[in-house]
């Protein structure tokens, strides 16, 4: 249950994720060594312009594309369709966004 | 009935799932994830100890399944879209194996680290 548009999203979304889901593999492996407090992980991201950026862009990408790869499992399995599928689509979006780049504000704003 | 169980007689049936299940899986964790990132700034205190928690074997283990999961779909998703845009590769099976073999790399080199 895609139109031309969301399939582009789709795709779209995932080649920008490349080099963020890469990066953030390698921040996870780098950071997870010898445990982590709330205090480490915030000396390293507060303030950072490249860790808001990083992460703002990377919480916008996967808010649409989950959102739609949701939609396309909601639709083959539950066989919703029409208004229903589009409005879980934009509800799962934007709650996605929202938890998603308030979750990077409050471990970047300065 | 009988087609259906030809197709599904097929490693990248296999790969079709892994796909469909690992991205599932992500997107129900994500709100979890931003959540429990979100407390950094409210409750300091039971984030520290949410990560205390976090230390138990048992707890790694999962995450080694989040990595998992994350590089699976990452690989596999690699694998979907050179499928799709550029020219055909008779090598697909591989390709699907050679996904699945990168993520449990990844996943183990996580886990070695955060033991």
């Amino acid at each position: 249950m895609l139109d031309v548009r969301l399939y582009l999203a789709q795709r779209l979304s995932a080649m920008l994720m490349v080099p963020l889901v890469l990066g953030h593999l390698v921040v996870m492996t780098y950071a997870i060594r010898g445990g982590l407090t709330t205090a480490q992980i915030l000396a390293r991201t507060r303030g950072s312009v490249f860790f808001m950026l990083f992460y703002g862009l990377f919480a916008l990408a996967v808010s649409v594309h989950a959102a739609i790869g949701l939609r396309v499992i909601l639709h083959e399995t539950a066989r919703v369709t029409g208004v229903w599928l589009t409005a879980f689509t934009v509800v799962a979006g934007i709650g996605l966004l929202l938890l998603g780049e308030h979750a990077v504000l409050v471990v970047t704003w300065p | 009935m009988a087609v259906g169980w030809i197709s599904r007689a097929h490693p990248l049936w296999f790969a079709f799932l892994l796909h469909r299940l690992s991205g599932l899986a992500l997107a129900l964790f994500l709100p979890v994830h931003f959540s429990i990132l979100a407390m950094a700034l409210r409750h300091p205190a039971r984030l520290d100890g949410f990560l205390q928690w976090a230390q138990a074997p048992a707890v790694k283990l999962a995450e080694f399944g989040l990595v998992f999961l994350l590089s699976v779909h990452f690989f596999g998703g690699l694998r979907l879209l050179a499928l799709e845009f550029l020219p055909w590769s008779e090598r697909q099976k591989t390709l699907a194996l050679g996904a699945v073999s990168l993520a449990l790399l990844l996943g183990g080199v996580f886990l070695l680290r955060a033991w």
